[in-house]
């Protein structure tokens, strides 16, 4: 029996919205005991005192983009689990927009062979909703839950046929399987880089209004009142999109939303002179959408922060704005990023905690996220306040197009567990 | 006088007295083109290379005859007919072209921010003439020096912008400079081909042409830029015709002595009435072309002078 004990943590906890210092003890990969205060070593296994840092559930992360198969030379398993855990994400829920999509039970089963091979974090696939992504027929999403997928979507394509939709809502329905979409209107947010506003119109780039979004989920919403499907919507990131989400969940509708941190802790401006780390879809919200979005997360309407972790590499980021590829690496800005919100006292550690590792976890059904007994060890122990200038060219994802390269930043990881072994200790 | 700039990338970065100080030389440069001897060896010893994106003639013309009055050696480049159909990034084309040591490059491009981003990667000079929706300062300062030779100033008039300001260039830097010149700027046209935000500009809009052009001194037009729609922003070019071209009747609701402005191509019948293009009394559209040259002159000239500097510095 393998134990290990962490002594003198602060110890966040989403579930019990409280912050104390405290003990964990782990046995076989679980934890088995959570004590508040000072502990007593115990006389075997390993200890680890953690100097007062704090000590929180692993980030699970849904939406991670892994470029396997098709596009190794930007993310593989190996690089985005080394990412993840350095990053303090102890589950990457993985995206099928991959060439070619994840969208059959073989593709599924290679995913999960190479994750498992090669990362040293836990890897999730979700599969595509359509065959190809191309919004026309469904997957075999019975074949592909028995292979291991937990939950579907097209990503970044939005199945423009409702009729389509539906149906593949209804079938998810009776299965049980849980359909994540990207809510934008597919016409007005077509060839756009840019919010709407003022900016944008200044910097003659092709915008999309905000109100895309709350179309979008509009349409969803009906669609999920008429088929009675587990839907969540991927990024909601402006105020409009919001009422509709409270009324759905007023409604009783198994409804959740989540967001990215880009869109909690950047607006519009921060494209500047057309820089293409910053273009990413949804574009970049003004500021009042920034907040509102914040607001939502503190307050829980949206459930979920996500990194949405979708690698480039140099090339496709070298070109004029709107040429340039979509998409921003994030698996290890995640935390230091999340802990902007934390420092500009918006939003609290253990509330960021449950939108980046309870709700997720919950949502797909998994026991992790948590800080009690008979949950996975998957741990972060970090440092809020550690200051550091990012410097890209230190990632450790093959692509490195972070919008943070050159940001003061502060909160560091300082060790990660994933089922009690460490995966990860800064040196 | 200081022209404290590296690039001619947009208005954006200038301030009004360099506006003013570039109109001043371009003054000088309108007389010398009316001179039978019209040469000049501000650029002398210099390489000017026109590397053109999108298709262009009138702009192209303007800049290769502004670099050979002023003695520069000139040389065209049609970037569509060449290495970009190889599949050479916008990057690798200005690295390769940056190794033969141009001093000047002139850069239009189909996408705003292109011109930026290649002028972050070369040594030399680097003008914009034009990208995407973004910029097209040249055009803007020859409009300027236009308007401020036939109405004797720059600042207090009242400057309707007509048409497809959405998806202008021209529009954005002439709101610009016009608005850095303090200026009042009435933009008309069909909401839908308003960018967005607009009401954030410090500008008047109006979707009647007869109100929005109520006593302005300067009647802008735009060209109605047809290859750039994606279809649908207005229902025909005669309903078009109808209620935004320039025609007699909308015309005078304007000053009795403003004037007429395009950019050109124009579209006659389309955004403007014939009649009005060619009326000597009010359309200062052949000034215009005659101005951009005497402005590029201008702007080359004073970059040139930078980069002379930059290089006795470094060495």
């Amino acid at each position: 029996m393998s134990r290990l004990t962490f002594l003198n943590a602060r110890l966040v906890n989403p579930e019990t919205d409280e912050v104390v210092t405290g003990g964990v003890t782990v046995e076989n990969g679980r934890i088995t005991d959570v004590a508040k205060g000072s502990v007593s070593p115990p006389a075997e296994g390993r200890i680890i005192d953690c100097g007062l840092k704090y000590l929180a559930p692993g980030i699970v992360d849904i939406g991670v983009k892994v470029c396997e198969p098709g596009e190794r030379h930007k993310e593989s398993y190996r690089s985005a689990g080394l990412a993840a855990a350095a990053g303090g994400v102890t589950t990457m829920v993985t995206r099928p927009d991959t060439t070619p999509a994840i969208d059959s039970p073989e593709t599924l089963e290679f995913v999960t062979r190479r994750a498992n091979e090669a990362s040293p974090v836990n890897v999730l696939p979700m599969a595509a909703l359509t065959k190809g992504r191309e919004g026309r027929e469904m997957t075999e999403i019975g074949f592909l839950l028995d292979a291991g997928a937990v939950a579907f979507t097209d990503c970044d394509r939005v199945i423009a046929d409702t009729r389509v939709f539906s149906r593949a809502l209804t079938y998810a329905r009776s299965l049980d399987a849980l359909v994540i979409a990207h809510p934008q209107d597919p016409g007005l947010s077509r060839g756009a880089a840019a919010t709407s506003g003022k900016f944008a119109s200044l910097r003659g780039l092709p915008t999309v209004s905000p109100m895309a979004e709350r179309m979008a989920l509009d349409r969803d919403l009906s669609l999920v009142e008429m088929t009675g499907a587990r839907y969540h919507a991927d990024q909601l990131t402006c105020a409009r999109a919001l009422p509709a989400l409270e009324r759905a969940r007023a409604n009783g509708l198994d409804v959740t939303a989540g967001t990215s941190i880009h869109h909690l802790t950047l607006n519009a401006l921060d494209v500047a002179d057309y820089r293409t780390f910053f273009k990413i879809k949804p574009p970049l919200r003004d500021e009042q959408d920034r907040l509102a979005v914040v607001d939502a997360v503190r307050t829980g309407l949206i459930d979920i922060i996500s990194s949405m972790h979708t690698p480039q590499d140099e090339e496709s980021k070298r070109l004029p704005f709107e040429e340039a590829a979509s998409g921003a690496v994030a698996l290890e800005t995640l935390l230091p990023a999340a802990m902007r919100l934390y420092h500009a006292g918006l939003i609290e550690l253990p509330v960021l905690w449950r939108a980046m590792s309870l709700n997720p976890a919950k949502r797909l059904g998994l026991d992790a996220g948590r800080l009690t007994p008979g949950a996975p060890a998957d741990l972060v122990l970090f440092d809020p306040d550690a200051p550091f200038l990012m410097d890209r060219s230190t990632l450790r994802s093959k692509s490195r197009n972070t919008p943070f390269d050159g940001a003061r930043m502060q909160g560091r990881v300082l060790a990660t567990y994933v089922g009690g072994t460490c995966v990860f200790e800064k040196t | 006088m200081t022209f404290p700039h590296r690039h001619l990338l947009g208005i954006e970065a200038l301030r009004p007295g360099e506006i003013t100080a570039l109109l001043d030389l371009a003054d000088q440069y309108a007389s010398l083109n009316r001179q039978p001897d019209k040469h000049a060896d501000a650029l002398a010893g210099l390489t000017q290379i026109n590397m053109f994106f999108e298709n262009s003639t009138r702009t192209q013309a303007s800049f290769e005859i502004a670099g050979k009055r002023l003695g520069a050696d000139v040389m065209n480049m049609a970037m569509q007919a060449s290495s970009l159909k190889k599949g050479e990034t916008l990057i690798d084309t200005a690295l390769t072209l940056n190794a033969m040591h141009p001093d000047l490059l002139v850069v239009r491009h189909p996408h705003s921010g292109a011109v930026d981003l290649l002028a972050q990667k070369v040594n030399c000079a680097v003008l914009n003439a034009g990208d995407g929706r973004h910029e097209h300062p040249t055009q803007a300062l020859l409009d300027a020096l236009t308007i401020r030779r036939a109405k004797g100033r720059l600042h207090r008039l009242s400057i309707a912008i007509c048409g497809d300001i959405a998806h202008s260039r021209v529009a954005r830097s002439n709101i610009m400079l016009l608005g850095k010149m303090e200026n009042r700027i009435r933009l008309i046209g069909p909401p839908t081909l308003m960018p967005s935000g607009i009401s954030e500009f410090g500008v008047e809009v109006f979707d009647d042409m007869k109100k929005g052009l109520q006593d302005v001194d300067v009647v802008m037009m735009l060209r109605l830029q047809k290859e750039r729609m994606d279809g649908g922003f207005i229902p025909s070019e005669r309903e078009y015709f109808h209620r935004f071209g320039l025609d007699a009747e909308k015309l005078s609701y304007a000053r009795t002595d403003a004037i007429v402005m395009h950019p050109g191509p124009m579209n006659r019948g389309v955004e403007i009435d014939g009649t009005i293009a060619d009326d000597i009394n009010r359309s200062v559209i052949q000034d215009q072309v005659e101005m951009g040259v005497a402005v590029r002159m201008a702007a080359m000239d004073l970059l040139a002078r930078n980069l002379r500097l930059m290089r006795e510095g470094a060495a």
